[in-house]
């Protein structure tokens, strides 16, 4: 049966990869960040069991990884290589030799999951299912990834050092920023366990009539959007918001339903996103990019559609969530 | 319960402030966190440590960067911009409202990183948008030239964030359902993600709307004075 740690394993595979293409050119924390990199999803399973054990020191050691990391990424500074005019050359003339043929392996990936987490429960071999029954989204895109490569390879008639080396080209471009969402993750659920959220619970609490659903639900948004805008990503302040007052005032006291909750409260807080200069990635770098005289030229288009869709997001709240 | 943890949150906004590195001042900003509660060294090492292993789900996305890598390098970007290109008579308004709806549904099946501001908004978006404007309206003025640049980046976002959350989209989704099986409440991803469609379909009417508002009012422009044209940066 396929479980979700042989994906990670992948994962894990991948990124030894690109650690050891960084180091054979001699880019040496480049290297090492996608080598620390890989032993989450490595040995993942196994610091998870040994904690559950009382045997700390993995989760110990993966703590000092997570700190180094933190290091490296401020450290570091990768890059992508330039190209030449003739590659960019090559790559023009590549595309009008395979034209559309090459949208196939790109949709492959979406399609498949897809077409996996439709069909897990029929895919068995004999009495076992092929694919884990408590994973099944994850297993089929880590699957759908795996059988793209090989379209892939076969439509562009290429090896496969190549598919590692381009992959490795994407990820060193993308750098600290793809680590971001987990260690912001991560930072959220400090913050549970350090009693941020009860914090700030109680700072709410005292400030609004926790009886009203109402108050508590426009306390919810709000603190949302206003924790987005500090953290610069709606992935941070929601732990912290659901800790605070999503889970024991609205799920809990009013009984609010947390499927709608959930999924409308994080997009209350994209739209905190499309406000703030701390989600660099996306207001400031573009304004960069697009040689704007105004650093928050971007933000500034973008105030009149976060701010009607925030009301927009309360009201769809008010009506689903405590139906 | 003690306020002190919340000097985390102050070393995060301090942090980007100074505009120091994010991914520093996320570990700083926990071990601060972890410390002012009072925490043992070894107790908060572990906490990180356990934390970090159990959302590396957030990372699988890396698995599509050999696919699109392969793909690039044979010129999957260029075949695109000639596929949009191709498309005539296109205004502004009718350009950026496809873009949205297409960056949306892209988003929707997981395609998040196919466009983006370097990708697809510098090189294509951005400069179509400019030539359909001048093209209904006559040239732009530096001041309108901006205003269409910013509302092009401004509709990657929009689409990209209110797709994303709908299906395939793992992250936010799996952050969803993973905080709630920590707390006992157990739901399917597809549960929780078929509830982002009314916001993702609000999301695109209201912004369409905006787009509209804005290419009508460049497109008249033509009657109105040009040089030093007055513009109004809230529509």
């Amino acid at each position: 049966m396929l479980r979700i740690e042989h994906v990670y394993w992948l994962v894990g595979a991948f990124l030894l990869v690109a650690a050891a293409i960084n180091l054979r050119g001699r880019r040496w924390s480049g290297g090492a960040f996608w080598a620390l990199l890989a032993t989450p999803f490595l040995f993942g399973e196994t610091v998870l069991a040994a904690n559950a054990r009382d045997q700390q020191w993995p989760a110990q050691a993966m703590g000092i990884a997570v700190v180094a990391l933190g290091v490296l990424a401020a450290r570091g500074r990768l890059r992508l290589a330039p190209e030449g005019a003739s590659e960019i050359e090559a790559r023009v003339e590549r595309a009008l030799r395979f034209g559309n043929r090459l949208f196939v392996p790109a949709l492959a990936i979406p399609l498949l999951t897809l077409a996996f987490v439709l069909s897990a429960g029929y895919l068995r071999w004999g009495d076992t299912p092929l694919i884990d029954g408590a994973q099944t989204t994850l297993v089929s895109l880590g699957l759908a990834c795996a059988l793209a490569i090989v379209i892939a390879l076969r439509t562009t008639h290429s090896r496969f050092p190549l598919a590692l080396q381009q992959g490795t080209r994407l990820l060193d471009a993308l750098g600290w920023a793809a680590l971001l969402p987990m260690l912001l993750a991560t930072l959220g659920s400090v913050f549970a366990a350090t009693g941020v959220g009860d914090a700030i619970a109680e700072l709410v609490g005292a400030l609004i009539p926790v009886d009203s659903r109402l108050a508590c639900l426009l306390a919810f948004a709000f603190g949302m959007v206003v924790f987005t805008v500090v953290m610069g990503n709606a992935f941070a302040a929601f732990p912290v918001m659901m800790a605070g007052i999503g889970l024991p005032l609205l799920v809990l006291k009013h009984g609010a339903d947390p499927a709608p909750l959930g999924a409308i409260g994080m997009l209350t807080g994209y739209c905190g996103t499309l406000l703030t200069p701390m989600a660099a990635n996306f207001n400031i770098v573009p304004a960069v990019l697009l040689e704007l005289p105004d650093q928050y030229g971007v933000i500034r288009a973008q105030v009149v559609t976060a701010l009607a869709l925030l009301v927009v997001n309360v009201i769809l709240m008010w009506l689903l969530v405590f139906r | 319960m003690s306020d002190w943890p919340l000097l985390g949150v102050a070393v995060v906004v301090a942090g980007f402030v100074l505009r120091r590195n994010p991914a520093l001042v996320v570990v700083a900003a926990g071990l601060v966190s972890g410390v002012a509660a009072g925490m043992r060294l070894d107790e908060l090492l572990a906490l990180l440590g356990t934390s970090f292993v159990s959302n590396r789900a957030l990372l699988l996305f890396v698995l599509t960067l050999p696919v699109i890598g392969l793909l690039e390098h044979h010129g999957l970007r260029e075949r695109a911009q000639a596929w949009i290109a191709g498309f005539r008579s296109l205004t502004l308004a009718r350009l950026l409202v496809s873009y949205l709806g297409l960056r949306q549904l892209l988003s929707m099946f997981g395609l998040i990183d196919l466009a983006g501001h370097a990708q697809t908004v510098r090189p294509l978006l951005a400069p179509m948008s400019e030539a359909a404007a001048a093209r209904e309206g006559g040239p732009l003025a530096p001041a309108q030239r901006d205003e269409v640049r910013a509302l092009a980046a401004a509709t990657d976002n929009v689409g990209r964030f209110f797709g994303e959350d709908v299906f395939l989209a793992f992250g936010a989704v799996l952050l969803i359902q993973g905080l709630y099986e920590r707390q006992g409440i157990l739901l399917e991803p597809l549960e929780i993600a078929l509830w982002a469609l009314p916001t993702a379909i609000a999301a695109f009417a209201i912004h369409a709307l905006r787009i509209a508002w804005v290419g009508r009012r460049l497109a008249r422009r033509t009657a109105a004075p040009r040089d030093g044209a007055h513009v109004d940066v809230a529509d």
